[in-house]
C-alpha cells in the first residue's frame, strides 16, 4: 500500500534529526583530528564550542524518541528503528565528546614541544571518520550488511592503537622532553580507539533495526 | 443410567412431539386446502365471461357477479384513498413527533384496542354518524369510509412499525446535516418505509375486501342490477365522481345472498364468487409478500 | 483544572470554539459540571475518559442535536468563533448550529440511497438546485474524504455496496460537501477494524488542514495518534486539557494518568 501512515511523517522526521546529529558528529572528528594535526589551536576551539550543539541535539532526538513511542505505538520495524535510534543518540554524542577531548589536546599540547611525527595517529583517524561517514549510510539506508563490514575495520583501529601506543612509549625513553605531548597523543590515541568501538556498537543496531537480532557481545564468529 | 439410555429416552420425547406438532400443522393446512378444492370443485364451472359480466338474476344460471365486484373494488378505492393518508399520518405523527406523554400512551391503548373491536360495531357507528348525522346516503362513500375506520389502526399499526425498523442513527445524521423533522420524513423515513407501509395496508385492504357485517349494517344492497355512474365521462371535465353517491352491493353480500336462497343452483354461483373473492384476497397477499421480498432485498440495516 | 495553564497552552492558537461555564442536565440528572474549554482552530481535539464520563454528551452540545431529545438543559455557553454566537443560546436556531458544526457518528449512518445522492444530501438541503455544481462539489467532498478513486466509476449504485470502512468516509464526505466550520466525530472507528480504523485517522489528520476537528474516542492510542489537543473528563467534569504530547507523557493530574496508564478504578 502506498498510503502514508500517521506515524511515517515522524519516522521521517526523527531519521533526518539522526542524520543531520550523525553529520555533525562526523564533522566534530574531522575538524578535531585537522587541529591536531596542523596545530590549529583556533579551530580546535571552534570544536570545543560545537560540543554544545551536539549536546541539544541529543536531548532533543531523546525527546522525540519518548514522544514517537509515547503517541505513536511503532510496532515491529518502526519500534526497532525509534528503539535504535534512542540508543544511537547518546552513543554519537560520546563520539562528540571524545573529539571534544582531542580538540582540547590539541590545545594543551600547542605551547609545548613539537612532535616529529603522530605515527598511526592520522590513519587511524581517517579510518575513524571513513568508518563513522559509512556507518550513518548504512545506518539510513538500513544496510546490514554494510554495517556487518565496517564492525570488521574496528580490528584496523585498534591495530593502529597498539602501533601507536608502542611508538610513543619508544619516543619518551628516547626523548623524555617531549613526554607532556606525547602523553596528550596518547590520550588522543586512545579517544581513537574507543570512537571505533562506539562506531561498532552503531552498526550493531544498525543490523538490529534490520533484523532483529542482537550480534554484540557474541563475537566475531556472530558478525 | 447408561448414557446411551438416558439419550435414547430423551429422543424418544423428541419424536413424540415432532409428530404432534406435525399433526397440528396439517390440521390448518388440510383444512384451508379442504376448503379450496370443495370451493373450486362447486365454483369453478362458473367462472367464464358471463358470470363476470352478468347482474345477478332469479335465475342461477343467468346471475353474475358484476355488480359485487365492481361494488368492491370502489369501496376499495374508497377505502384505500381514505385510510392510507389518514392512517400513515397518524402513524407518523405518533411515531415521530408526538412526545411521549400519558396522553400518547391513551391513545396508543385505544388504537390498539380498536384494531380489536368486532366489525359490526364500526358498521353501527357508521350508520349513526355517516349515513343519519352526515347524510352520507347508503352509497359507496359511506361503505368506502366505514371500512376505512376498520383498517385505520392495522395501517396505523403497520406504519409504526415500518418506522420503528429504521435505526435511530439514520434520524440522527439527517438531522444533524441540518434537516428539519418534515425533511426527514419526507427524504429518509417514508422512502425507506414504504415496503412496510405498502405491505400493512395490502393485508388491511385484504381484510376489508371480505367484510360483510358492517356494510350490511349502514345498508349496502344484496340485489342491484345497475352499475353506478362511470367515473370517465365523454363530456368535459371528463371525470366525475357521482359514483360515490351510488348504492351498491359487495361480493361477500352478493355470495350471502345466494347461500341464503333454498335454490340448490344459487349455490354454486355462491363457490363461483367466493372463488373469486378467495382469488382476490390471495393475489393481495402475493403481492404483499412480493412487496416485502423486494424492500428486504433492497435495505437491510 | 487550572485556568492559567490552559491559557498557557493556547496561546499560539487561534481559537475556533469556547466553552465556557457550561452545565448540562438530562432531566434532572447534571451530565455536565462546569466545563471550561476552548478548541484550537485547524487542529485536532480529542475527548477521552471513561464510559459515561460526559464526553459524548460534551460533544452533541456542539451541533444541538441534543436538542432532538425532551427534557434537556444547558447552562452557560459555546461561542463559535469569529462569528460569536453562542452555539446553545435558546435564540439561536439549531438547524443553523447543525449546518455548520457537522457530525460524524458512531456506526456509518450511511442512507439507503445512491453514494451520490448520500453526498449530495446535504447539499440539496441547503437549497443548492444546480446539477454541475452539485455534481462539482460532491466530487470535491468525495476526493477530500480519500474515497473518490473507489466510487468515481460507481456513483450512483448504492451506498450499501461499500464496506463499513468506506461507508464510513462516505459520511465523512456527505458532511464535508457542506463544509461546515468544525466537524465532530463521535467514536467514528468503534465499529471498523484496525485497516479501515487507519485511513479514517489518516482522513482525520489530514482534514485539520481546512477544518476544526473534534473527536470523542475510547481508544486512548487513537487520541495519542491523531490528536494535536487532548481533554480528559471524568464524571462529567474537565479534568485536565493539555498538548496531546504532554498529556501522554507526563500528565499534571493523578486521575489522567491513572486513566491513561490503565490503573483505574
Amino acid at each position: 500500500m502506498q498510503h502514508q501512515r500517521i506515524i511515517d511523517k515522524h519516522l521521517e522526521e526523527l531519521k533526518e534529526k539522526l542524520l543531520n546529529m550523525g553529520a555533525a558528529v562526523e564533522n566534530v572528528l574531522q575538524l578535531a583530528i585537522k587541529s591536531l594535526v596542523q596545530r590549529d589551536v583556533e579551530l580546535a576551539r571552534k570544536v570545543i564550542e560545537t560540543d554544545k550543539l551536539i549536546d541539544d541535539a541529543e536531548i532533543d532526538i531523546d525527546r522525540f524518541c519518548i514522544e514517537t513511542l509515547a503517541l505513536y505505538q511503532p510496532a515491529a520495524h518502526d519500534l526497532r528503528f525509534v528503539i535504535a535510534a534512542a540508543k544511537i543518540t547518546p552513543i554519537l554524542e560520546r563520539i562528540a565528546d571524545h573529539s571534544t577531548s582531542i580538540a582540547e589536546a590539541t590545545v594543551r599540547i600547542s605551547k609545548a614541544p613539537v612532535m616529529k611525527d603522530y605515527l598511526n595517529i592520522p590513519s587511524a583517524a581517517q579510518k575513524a571518520g571513513e568508518m563513522l561517514k559509512n556507518a550513518l549510510q548504512a545506518l539510513t539506508s538500513e544496510d546490514a550488511e554494510l554495517a556487518r563490514e565496517i564492525i570488521k575495520k574496528d580490528k584496523e583501529i585498534d591495530l593502529d592503537y597498539k602501533i601507536t601506543f608502542d611508538g610513543l612509549l619508544k619516543q619518551i625513553i628516547e626523548n623524555p622532553q617531549i613526554t607532556t605531548t606525547a602523553a596528550q597523543l596518547l590520550f588522543v590515541a586512545k579517544h581513537l580507539e574507543r570512537i571505533g568501538d562506539y562506531i561498532k556498537d552503531i552498526c550493531e543496531l544498525t543490523v538490529y533495526m534490520k533484523e532483529a537480532v542482537f550480534i554484540k557481545h557474541h563475537g566475531e564468529n556472530k558478525v | 443410567m447408561e448414557y446411551s439410555e438416558i439419550i435414547r429416552k430423551r429422543k424418544r420425547e423428541d419424536f413424540i412431539f415432532n409428530v404432534i406438532g406435525i399433526f397440528c400443522t396439517l390440521v390448518g393446512i388440510v383444512t384451508l386446502g379442504a376448503l379450496i378444492v370443495d370451493l373450486v370443485m362447486d365454483g369453478f364451472q362458473k367462472l367464464n365471461w358471463q358470470f363476470f359480466t352478468s347482474y345477478p338474476s332469479r335465475f342461477a344460471d343467468k346471475a353474475g357477479i358484476l355488480s359485487a365486484w365492481v361494488g368492491t373494488l370502489l369501496v376499495m378505492l374508497v377505502t384505500a384513498v381514505t385510510a392510507v393518508p389518514l392512517g400513515v399520518a397518524a402513524g407518523v405523527y405518533l411515531e415521530e413527533y408526538a412526545r411521549r406523554n400519558w396522553l400518547t400512551s391513551l391513545i396508543e391503548i385505544n388504537i390498539a384496542n380498536l384494531a380489536g373491536v368486532p366489525s359490526i360495531v364500526y358498521g353501527l357507528m357508521a350508520l349513526g354518524l355517516l349515513v343519519y348525522q352526515l347524510q352520507l346516503g347508503q352509497s359507496i362513500l359511506t361503505g368506502g369510509i366505514t371500512l376505512a375506520f376498520l383498517i385505520l389502526p392495522i395501517v396505523i399499526v403497520s406504519t409504526r412499525e415500518a418506522l420503528r425498523t429504521i435505526p435511530q442513527g439514520i434520524r440522527e445524521a439527517a438531522l444533524a446535516l441540518g434537516s428539519t423533522n418534515w425533511q426527514v420524513v419526507r427524504h429518509h423515513l417514508l422512502p425507506y418505509a414504504t415496503g412496510g407501509i405498502l405491505t400493512g395496508v395490502i393485508i388491511a385492504l385484504s381484510r376489508a375486501i371480505g367484510e360483510t357485517a358492517p356494510l350490511v349494517t349502514i345498508g349496502a344492497l344484496t340485489f342491484i342490477a345497475f352499475l353506478p355512474p362511470s367515473p370517465i365521462q365523454s363530456e368535459p371535465p371528463y371525470i366525475s365522481f357521482d359514483w360515490i353517491w351510488s348504492p351498491f352491493s359487495v361480493l361477500p353480500i352478493q355470495m350471502f345472498n345466494w347461500v341464503s336462497r333454498p335454490d340448490r343452483d344459487f349455490a354454486v354461483n355462491a363457490a363461483g364468487a367466493g372463488l373469486a373473492l378467495i382469488t382476490a384476497t390471495l393475489s393481495l397477499n402475493a403481492a404483499a409478500i412480493f412487496i416485502r421480498y423486494r424492500m428486504r432485498k433492497k435495505i437491510t440495516w | 483544572m487550572d485556568s492559567f495553564s490552559e491559557r498557557e497552552t493556547l496561546a499560539t492558537e487561534k481559537i475556533k470554539a469556547e466553552v465556557r461555564r457550561l452545565n448540562f442536565y438530562y432531566g434532572s440528572k447534571q451530565a455536565l459540571k462546569n466545563i471550561n474549554l476552548r478548541f484550537a482552530e485547524n487542529k485536532v481535539t480529542a475527548i477521552i475518559g471513561p464510559s459515561g464520563c460526559g464526553k459524548s454528551t460534551l460533544l452533541r452540545c456542539l451541533n444541538r442535536i441534543h436538542d432532538l431529545y425532551p427534557d434537556i438543559r444547558y447552562e452557560g455557553e459555546i461561542i463559535l468563533y469569529p462569528s460569536l454566537i453562542n452555539i446553545i443560546s435558546p435564540k439561536v436556531d439549531p438547524l443553523e448550529m447543525r449546518m455548520r458544526v457537522g457530525m460524524v457518528f458512531q456506526k456509518p449512518t450511511v442512507f439507503p440511497k445512491s453514494i451520490f445522492e448520500n453526498v449530495a444530501f446535504g447539499l440539496r438541503l441547503q437549497g443548492e438546485k444546480s446539477k454541475s455544481v452539485i455534481e462539482g462539489k460532491v466530487e470535491k467532498a468525495l476526493k477530500m474524504a480519500f474515497l473518490w478513486e473507489e466510487v468515481k466509476d460507481r456513483l450512483h449504485r448504492s451506498a450499501y455496496d461499500l464496506s463499513g470502512g468506506q461507508q464510513q468516509r462516505l459520511c465523512i464526505a456527505r458532511v464535508l460537501a457542506t463544509r461546515p466550520e468544525i466537524l465532530l466525530f463521535d467514536e467514528p472507528t468503534s465499529a471498523l477494524d484496525p485497516t479501515a480504523t487507519a485511513k479514517i485517522e489518516e482522513l482525520i489528520v489530514s482534514l485539520k488542514e481546512k477544518i476544526t476537528v473534534i473527536i470523542v474516542t475510547h481508544n486512548m492510542q487513537q487520541a495519542a495518534r491523531i490528536s494535536d489537543y487532548t481533554a480528559f473528563m471524568y464524571l462529567g467534569e474537565l479534568i485536565e486539557f493539555d498538548r496531546t504530547a504532554k498529556i501522554f507523557q507526563n500528565p499534571s493530574e493523578k486521575l489522567t494518568e491513572d486513566y491513561i496508564t490503565g490503573n483505574f478504578g
